[in-house]
């Protein structure tokens, strides 16, 4: 890997983003309308979006950047700039990882704007940091982009790219605990769950959510999401022929 | 050195079908060669498995001395896809100079001469998408110029260029060629082939001519190096010999 070339990929997929200005605000909107959305749905329940709004600020931002990568990824192999970057002196982590820190720095302004919002407009308290809330927000996303890179891999095409998004991220969703308690599942679903990187995503915003200083169960989940980060992205770079038929 | 390029025995099989057929040519250092044929005879396979992006089933390509496609060659070669392919999403000076980042020592100032040297440095701030057809793949070109390469891989580089474009377009092509690049450049229009140095004619998968462009005409006996192809053609019909 060469810090030139990740930090110079950095700034490409930046700018791509920069020249697309709808695309930054939808990034930045959609999951502010699906937070207010959220917040009057339970705005009758006391406590309910203590719970729910502050799981759903770690998934929104985790679906919206799997599906953001899978088809930026796959539009850098159809046009053939991928075959092309691979033919000059860059390294296939420089690409992945460059992908990984720019939609970051997008997912960390994402981030931010919807927590924001969830405190100050709609109330959300935490007995933890704002600032961890944060960083469980952003970790989810980048998780999102690094799985998101991985699964292109597997699309051919667009139609295909896109339907990786209900296959890999609903059922994280469906597990994670936000619909049903954990311990309350069938021993094989709690099996899957223990495996979906997304159920210790949200195990850590409980955490931060329930106790005023960080525990050693939320420091462990934020490192088994930062681990499965990088693991999904050394896969997606083995993913990555320079060779093909 | 004198050998840039040496294939030998090639045999590349894309899908069920075999491509190439254990092809083998060798390109000397600087001056450019041309790489002529019939549309799917196999001309983006070979330059693909010169730059080392192509699965290959038996035989060797070596350039500049190494196995194609190692990590010490992807400094020294330029590749130029058929297909243009560059972000149509930035401008030409961005693309550009992100290609250029990813060189050692090349600078911006040297993004914004191959911009120069490919006639666009009118539209530098345009974003490619907006380009026309031609413009689109001379801002392809710029990329695969910027990085300075010793070795040079143009696939197609003038198609839809007008006449003007396509003059100064080959002047930087034997400019570069004087200064000690070695060019291997394809083309199914014939009369860019007067303006190679060697001309390797390829045809279903076989070389069927692979020498100096005078040499081609002599052994076709004629000067129209259209008519030359016609003839190598019709003399290999009956009996296939591999060059």
């Amino acid at each position: 890997m060469s810090p030139r070339i990740l930090f110079s990929t950095t700034r490409r997929v930046l700018t791509q983003l920069r020249h697309d200005k709808r695309t930054l605000a939808l990034v930045v909107l959609v999951p502010v309308v699906l937070l207010t959305l959220v917040y009057y749905l339970f705005e009758k329940q006391p406590g309910v979006f203590n719970e729910i709004g502050l799981i759903m600020l770690g998934l929104f931002p985790f679906a919206i950047m799997f599906l953001i990568t899978s088809i930026a990824m796959l539009r850098e192999r159809t046009s053939g700039t991928l075959e092309r970057l691979l033919t000059t002196p860059l390294n296939k982590p420089d690409l992945l990882f460059g992908y990984g820190l720019s939609f970051g720095l997008v997912a960390a302004v994402q981030a931010g704007v919807a927590t924001g919002l969830a405190y100050w407009a709609f109330n959300l308290s935490t007995a933890g940091t704002t600032g961890l809330v944060i960083v469980f927000a952003v970790a989810d996303a980048i998780l999102g982009v690094a799985l998101g890179l991985f699964f292109s891999a597997f699309a051919r095409t667009e139609f295909q790219a896109v339907q990786f998004m209900p296959l890999v991220v609903f059922p994280q969703i469906f597990l994670c605990g936000l619909f049903a308690p954990r311990d309350q599942m069938a021993g094989w679903m709690q099996a899957l769950s223990k495996v979906m990187p997304l159920t210790y995503a949200v195990q850590g915003l409980q955490e931060v959510g329930a106790h005023v200083d960080p525990t050693p169960l939320m420091w462990r989940d934020l490192i088994i999401v930062v681990g499965c980060i990088v693991l999904a992205l050394s896969f997606a770079a083995a993913t990555l022929r320079r060779r093909t038929d | 050195m004198d050998v840039a390029i040496e294939v030998r025995d090639l045999v590349v099989v894309r899908g069920h079908k075999e491509v190439l057929h254990g092809i083998g040519t060798s390109v000397a250092t600087g001056g450019v060669t041309g790489l002529l044929g019939p549309s799917g005879s196999g001309k983006t396979t070979l330059m693909r498995a010169i730059v080392g992006v192509q699965k290959v089933r038996s035989g060797s390509v070596t350039v500049l001395g190494q196995p194609a496609g190692s990590a010490a060659l992807r400094s020294r070669i330029g590749y130029l896809t058929q297909a243009p392919s560059v972000y149509a999403d930035m401008t030409v000076r961005e693309n550009v100079r992100y290609f250029a980042s990813l060189y050692k020592g090349v600078t911006r100032a040297d993004a914004d001469r191959a911009i120069a040297d490919v006639g666009l440095s009118d539209a530098a701030n345009q974003m490619v998408g907006s380009l026309s057809g031609g413009q689109f793949s001379r801002a392809s070109l710029a990329c695969a110029l910027v990085g300075r390469p010793d070795v040079l891989i143009l696939d197609e580089p003038t198609v839809g260029l007008d006449p003007v474009l396509r003059e100064e377009l080959w002047r930087k092509f034997r400019e570069l060629a004087a200064s000690g690049v070695t060019l291997l450049v394809s083309s199914h229009v014939m009369d860019e082939a007067g303006r190679c140095d060697r001309l390797i004619l390829i045809r279903e998968g076989r070389i069927i001519a692979d020498d100096t462009v005078d040499a081609v005409r002599r052994a076709a006996d004629t000067h129209d190096l259209d008519e030359a192809f016609l003839r190598l053609i019709r003399a290999q019909e009956p009996v296939e010999v591999a060059s």
